[in-house]
């Protein structure tokens, strides 16, 4: 649905030169819900705006549905926007308007009939839950009302693709997920494409299929989220996993010996997986197996949009030949190892 | 004291002198406010970004602005006597009237214009809006309550001037108080014309402050 290639972005501005993207690749497939996560200046909304043109690449290609977006001319990049709806962190709602001429808005920019347009607003107001508001204005609306009607004019053109550009960041904890749970359920509806960036891991948690980590102007990590939760492999994943899911084992243990005499090491393991085939099963099999003696310094389990998720951390005590094997054992049924008191 | 011939002539004087700023408000916004919103869209930045014209369009103004009115009367004698045939009477007072007031009125719907909110524009040019439909649809609408003050400041601002022109033969209550009140010595005319022209700048403030303060309440 988007190819971005080697995609370059540099501001000048009257004293200095900043590169917003530095090469940055990217494909996002139909269907799927992709977030972009990065820490406040890392390139962020510059990435998403140059999707829809907002703001001009300085160098490489963006390619929306086969449409090669940079080099359209001003009338064509109208009409492709028209299918790229977009929704903004302080929601862009016009206080002239009311919730339903708000909607009718980008029919009104796509020269749809007036009968069709209104069915068509109404449709949308139905879908987001606020039929009943259709006569309000913007500011009689709560923060999350508004991020709906927002929702509703995005897809009155019946885009192909949705741009969110921190849609939930103004919004409480509880109400981030409710319009998270209506992001979902549109793209499950229709199908839609949703590329959305944020700062908070959360919703990358909760509805991402596929995420990127972008660092410094730079994407340091893309994948599956799942795989991304479970074997974050940039420093800045790894950080924002942390956020979200408490991996770090306390740094008194990591202290502790490895070597209690010759024969007996202890191996301090982080144990990760996902799926329901779970972890505790393949442990407990693993300690009947091997003669070692396994502690759980602690563990938790998680969901990741249907799937659990889980993350150990296991002292080993045996004979390092012993503990080698038991680890390979563990790798072999398809849990990740990762080994944290290595000298 | 006012005698019924006294009080014939300062209605007819209050009457011209609405008519004249009336037209020139009316003529001013016709121009001006075309040239507010190019001020606006062609700065740096904007939807229809062309750091020239906007240039010259800003020094222009400018220079305009920096003339005192009763000087720039002076100046337009020669075009309002092409435009009105002379250049004494209301009717010709319209020119300079108008004249120095779309300098005024460009600056005020471009102060009123930048008010909003830039996410707004972002929004409709995502949704593949002309610049027209901007221009049409987000700027002028979101911007109303704060349109219409300022249309109440012109024409308070076109009150004083209006009269400043009467005296130089414009017509309205400023020739009416130079006549009576300067050159006769007729206090009670010139308190008169004075306390026409409060109710007047008053009522047009009112009137101002009615209509936007309903637009934004609606949308409260
Ligand atoms: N219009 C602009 N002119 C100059 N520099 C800009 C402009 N827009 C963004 N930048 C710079 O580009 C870099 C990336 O900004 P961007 O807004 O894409 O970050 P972000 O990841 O969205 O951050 P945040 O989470 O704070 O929104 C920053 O260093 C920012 O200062
Ligand atoms: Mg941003």
């Amino acid at each position: 649905m988007i190819k971005i290639k080697e995609l370059s972005k540099v501001y000048l501005t009257p004293s200095q030169k900043i590169t917003a993207l530095d090469n940055v690749s990217l494909t996002v497939e139909k269907g799927e819900i992709f977030g972009i996560i990065g820490l406040s200046g890392a390139g962020k909304s510059t990435l998403i705006r140059c999707i829809n043109m907002l703001e001009k690449p300085t160098m490489g290609s963006i390619v929306v549905d086969g449409q090669e977006i940079t080099s359209l001319a001003k009338r064509e990049l109208r009409t492709a926007r028209q299918k790229i709806g977009m929704i903004f962190q302080h929601f862009n709602l016009l206080s002239s308007r009311t919730v339903f001429a708000n909607v009718m808005f980008p029919l009104e920019i796509a020269k749809v009939p007036r009968p069709e347009a209104a069915r068509r607003a109404r449709e949308l107001l139905e879908l987001v839950g606020l039929a009943d508001k259709e006569g309000a204005f913007p500011s009689q609306l709560s923060g999350g009302q508004k991020q709906r009607v927002g929702i509703a004019r995005a897809l009155a053109n019946g885009p192909k693709l949705l741009l969110s550009d921190e849609a939930t960041s103004a919004l409480d904890p509880q109400t981030t997920r409710s319009i998270l749970k209506l992001l979902r359920d549109i793209n499950r509806k229709f199908n839609l494409t949703i590329l959305l960036i944020t700062h908070d891991m959360n919703v990358i948690k909760e509805i991402c299929d596929r995420v990127a980590v972008i660092d410094n102007s730079h994407i340091v990590e893309v994948g599956e989220v799942l795989k991304v939760f479970a074997s974050p492999s940039s420093p800045t994943a790894r950080s924002f996993v942390n956020t979200v899911i408490s991996r770090e084992v306390p740094a008194e243990l990591l202290h502790r010996s490895q070597v209690q005499n010759e024969q007996t090491h202890v191996k301090l393991i982080r144990v990760s997986f996902i799926g329901p085939s779970a972890g505790a099963p393949v442990i407990s099999s693993m300690i009947r197996q091997f003669d070692i003696e396994a502690n759980i310094l602690y563990g938790n389990v998680d969901r990741i949009k249907d799937t659990p998720f889980g993350n150990l951390a296991l002292e080993l005590i045996g004979p390092p030949g012993v503990l080698q094997e038991s680890m390979d054992y563990l790798r072999s049924r398809g849990l990740e190892i990762e080994v944290l008191n290595n000298a | 004291m006012l005698d019924a011939w006294l009080l014939d002539k300062l209605l007819f004087a209050t009457w011209e002198t609405i008519y004249m700023v009336l037209t020139s408000t009316v003529l001013s916004y016709l121009f001006g406010l075309p040239l507010g919103v190019i001020l606006v869209i062609t700065a740096k930045g904007h939807i229809m970004e062309r750091i020239g014209i906007n240039r010259v369009l800003g020094w222009v103004i400018n220079a305009t602005r920096s003339v005192p009115f009763i000087i720039f009367l002076i100046l337009l004698i020669p075009l309002t006597r092409l435009i009105a045939g002379t250049y004494i009477g209301t009717v010709a007072s319209i020119v300079p009237l108008t004249l120095a007031a779309i300098p005024f009125v460009a600056r005020m719907v471009e102060t009123s214009l930048k008010e909003i909110e830039w996410g707004l524009i972002e929004a409709a040019l995502s949704m593949g809006a002309s610049t027209w439909t901007i221009i049409s649809q987000v700027l002028l609408p979101e911007a109303k309550p704060s349109l219409i003050l300022g249309v109440a400041i012109t024409t308070i601002n076109l009150v004083g001037y209006s009269a400043m022109a009467g005296i130089v033969g414009g017509g309205g209550l400023g020739t009416l108080a130079y006549y009576y009140g300067y050159q006769r010595y007729e206090n009670s005319i010139m308190w008169a014309t004075v306390i026409v022209l409060i109710i007047l700048v008053q009522g047009v403030q009112m009137l101002g402050d009615n209509l936007a303060g309903k637009v934004a309440k609606k949308r409260r």
